[in-house]
């Protein structure tokens, strides 16, 4: 009997145990407002949270290239092979010879012998130097590489073969004069690429805005003082937008509340104008077929292609009227846009695009019926 | 009427050259022979006459505003009821996601016209010149995108944690968002400034308002777990590991390289929540790294792997891009920090001051380092300060809302504000940053931003030669 009590007393004592263990369990994480001394307990374990990552996985992921090559895969590419890929994926946004800043900043231009030779580009001391390539820049050979395995080309990236990355790399460098016509890039020689690139000593990590103790420097370098009275002397006006400026974006009056204690500026003879002044704006007249927008956004068709300018491919309006007399435009239309082609308007190349018939179809009917007038109002 | 022209409540007596002789003898005349309604509609015409000659940027609404306020009845929005006081209102439910009122429809996020090229490596800036307190409403965050916007299936998405080699991360671990949001959360209010903001002002006054000058700015409350307790499940090396490798899922596959000592700090979120819901997909739904202080190419979007190494990552936007060109000819690489900053956003450029009198100066500060310890605002071009009020609450690495009681004169005046945090960083002059960087960094402008308030009431951005 006495015993039992005792067992009782024990299986008491146990529960009360575990529901102290429960109730530690279910103590409410610490509010947001707490210091991170005080975050959830990271000594727990989450049972039940996360899995492992198979190798497989992390095959498909962890496709990252360190600045030491950490993570290039073994393959190659000349820049023969490159010059082929990139005529004919890439050219049509950074041009034949990678100097198109048309859609992009250029990629090669700006670099000299001398520079290979110092690991210096010399141009990013002259201000008068309009705009800055990415050889100028690139200080590390494994960026260009990772880059354009994981982002391009820029409408369907990661498609590329590691070959092809290696390819269009060499390419790259070749126009630029960082490696020689018969030169192959590979995992073997991409630290004989970097040894040459133009601008491999232009960075610097000696300052203060990386928070953390890597690189040295911690004390910010500009320096201010918080003076009160009388600290500079009587200001005058320096830069400001010139008046034919004024409406280089759009009429400010249309971009400020319609309500408080200030209005904004009239900039511009807004059609607005002509409607009441509450912001219920009623919309305008559409014209006849609007533009599928969304659609040559989607599919970055307005990346090349201007409703009425061209940029590296020609304007709508000018492919509208091109083929505004033929009756089979529209299939026409929906086949050049899928597949692409070349020698129609230039010798820029359009890509194939991974556009699927219906939205191709959505947008060759607007060029067929409708572009050549939207373009025109 | 146009907007800037009108003067809601505003009661005044109708000046006599209201309209012109010939008008006023006709009015009087008419009225002896009892033709009120005549003289209703006469003053009516004329004042619609006088708004529309008053939509000149100048022209202020005094004069205009007497227009629409009969004599001695008063203002017509009190005298006359309005429908909405008279007839039966909208019933519950009618959006089952509510939108701003259509008298709202100016304030939008825009984009700087020439700015890019293609629309899906651009940005958008958010209305800073019409926002309030210190969040920003996430329809209306900036938007930063370097290769278009997904709208990412959750239940589809996965976080990895790996390291760079086998031993720097004990167990390379897969998470799905169920699991994550299970996990204890955090919510915590940070500003998130992309690293050009301003950038177009380096050399000289670029754009008209701020919204273009500092909207690529915006403050939320984020909720999520943060990255060192999914560390210490994997049985991170942190003595080895020093740096973080954020990648994401869309077409960029953007990656930054994270400094182990802030994650260390506990500052660092995997986040999925924005504002008490979930991030906007322009914002990374469904998830985003947090990384206060730290400029917004770090605070990668669609977030789906973390690796973890022993060295900085040199990627495209660490190399090529958020890089800062010294005097000098070199490049600062890896600069993340978001240094201590301020901007007056009532008034600011591009707007028109109503009338002479009252205004509170009010506008945002923020710093990477930490807490804002306090603003001061000059109106006269940073001669002379006043100390400006912080209005609640201040917030580690968050917007902080300040306020100055002003009485503006109808002079022009020099509006300027300059911030100083808790580690004592004062915000610099154009000139004070410029003699240390030069003028062609594009990234990391913190400088003091002044706006020219004209005798006509018209705001305009200005770069002072004294400073």
């Amino acid at each position: 009997m006495c015993s039992s009590r005792r067992r009782e007393v024990r299986a008491r004592d146990a529960a009360a145990v575990a529901v102290a263990a429960l109730l530690a369990a279910l103590a409410p994480a610490p509010s947001a407002s707490a210091a991170p001394a005080a975050l959830p307990d990271a000594s727990r374990s989450y049972p039940g949270i996360g899995r492992a990552a198979t190798s497989a996985e992390l095959q498909a992921w962890d496709i990252d290239v360190r600045p030491d090559f950490k993570g290039l895969p073994p393959g190659a590419g000349s820049v023969v092979q490159g010059q082929a890929v990139w005529e004919a994926k890439c050219a049509s946004c950074h041009g034949v010879f990678g100097e198109s800043g048309e859609v992009f900043n250029p990629i090669v231009g700006g670099t000299t012998a001398d520079d290979v030779r110092s690991g210096r580009a010399a141009r990013l001391t002259d201000s008068a130097y309009p705009g800055r390539t990415t050889l100028m820049k690139l200080s590390t050979v494994s960026t260009l590489w990772d880059y354009i395995r994981r982002a391009m080309p820029w409408n369907q990236p990661k498609s590329l073969a590691v070959d092809e990355v290696y390819a269009v790399s060499a390419y790259i460098l070749n126009l630029g004069g960082v490696v020689p016509d018969d030169f192959v890039l590979s995992d073997r020689t991409m630290a004989e690429a970097q040894r040459r690139l133009p601008n491999r000593d232009g960075m610097s990590t000696a300052h203060a805005l990386w928070p953390g103790p890597e690189f040295g420097v911690r004390t910010p370098d500009v320096q201010a003082s918080p003076c009160m009275r009388d600290c500079a002397a009587a200001a005058s006006v320096a830069s400001f937008l010139p008046d034919y400026a004024r409406n280089a974006h759009g009429n400010l009056a249309d971009q400020n509340r319609l309500v408080g204690p200030q209005r904004g500026a009239r900039t511009a003879a807004a059609p607005a104008d002509a409607v009441p002044a509450t912001a219920a704006s009623s919309p305008s007249p559409s014209p006849p077929r609007a533009a599928p927008t969304a659609l040559l956004d989607q599919h970055a068709c307005s990346a090349c292609h201007g409703v009425d300018r061209p940029i590296v491919g020609p304007a709508f309006k000018d492919i509208a009227k091109k083929y505004a007399a033929r009756d089979d435009a529209v299939g026409y239309l929906v086949q050049k846009i899928r597949s692409g082609g070349s020698g129609v308007w230039g010798a820029v190349p359009m890509p194939s695009q991974a556009i699927g018939e219906p939205d191709a179809r959505t947008i060759a009917r607007w060029l067929a019926e409708a572009a050549g007038s939207a373009a025109a109002k | 009427m146009s907007p800037d022209d009108r003067r809601p409540g505003r009661l005044r007596k109708a000046p006599e050259n209201f309209i012109d002789a010939a008008g006023m003898r006709a009015v009087f005349d008419e009225a002896r022979h009892g033709r009120r309604d005549f003289i209703r509609r006469a003053f009516a015409a004329t004042g619609a006459a006088l708004t529309a000659a008053t939509t000149a940027p100048a022209a202020r609404a005094s004069a205009a505003s007497a227009a629409s306020v009969d004599n001695d009845a008063g203002d017509p929005n009190i005298l006359e009821l309005p429908e909405h006081s008279r007839g039966l209102g909208q019933p519950v439910a009618t959006d089952g996601y509510g939108k701003p009122s259509k008298y709202e429809a100016n304030v939008q996020r825009r984009q700087s016209p020439g700015l890019t090229q293609t629309r899906q490596a651009s940005v958008s800036f958010a209305p800073l010149q019409s926002l309030f307190g210190i969040v920003t409403p996430s329809g209306l965050h900036f938007e930063r995108h370097h290769q278009g916007w997904w709208d990412i299936d959750p239940a589809k998405h996965r976080l990895m944690v790996n390291g760079s080699d086998a031993a720097i991360v004990k167990t390379p671990t897969v998470y799905t968002l169920d699991e994550l949001m299970r996990m204890p959360s955090v919510s915590r209010f940070h500003f998130i400034e992309c690293g050009a903001n301003t950038g177009m002002e380096w050399g000289n006054v670029a754009v008209p308002t701020c919204q273009y000058t500092h909207g690529m700015l915006s403050c939320s409350e984020f909720t999520g777990v943060p990255l060192k307790v999914l560390f210490e499940r994997c049985g991170v090396d942190y003595k080895r590991g020093r740096y973080v490798l954020a990648e994401g899922a869309d077409g960029s596959s953007m990656t930054r390289t994270i400094p182990m000592a802030l994650v260390e700090s506990g500052a660092v979120l995997v986040a999925y929540g924005q504002n008490g819901e979930m991030l906007r997909p322009e914002n990374g739904y469904p998830l985003r790294l947090v990384v206060p202080g730290v400029q917004g190419v770090s605070w990668v979007k669609y977030l789906r792997r973390l690796e973890v190494g022993d060295m900085p990552y040199a990627t495209k936007d660490e190399t090529l891009h958020y890089v800062d060109l010294m005097p000098g000819g070199r490049h600062r690489q890896y600069t993340s920090l978001q240094e201590c900053k301020s901007v007056v956003t009532t008034p600011s450029g591009g707007q028109v001051l109503l009338d002479r009198g009252y205004y509170s100066i009010s506008g945002l500060a923020w710093s990477g380092r930490g807490k804002v310890a306090r603003v001061d605002v000059s109106t006269d071009g940073g001669r002379n300060w006043r100390r400006a009020a912080l209005q609640g609450p201040v917030l580690d690495r968050a917007l902080t809302r300040f306020s100055l009681d002003w009485v503006w004169d109808g002079k022009p005046a020099l509006v300027q504000s300059r911030a100083v945090d808790e580690t004592g960083y004062v915000q610099p002059t154009y000139a004070q940053l410029r003699a240390v960087r030069g003028s062609r960094s594009i990234y990391h402008n913190n400088a003091i931003q002044t706006w020219w308030v004209q005798e006509s009431g018209e705001v305009r951005n200005v770069q002072l030669a004294a400073s």
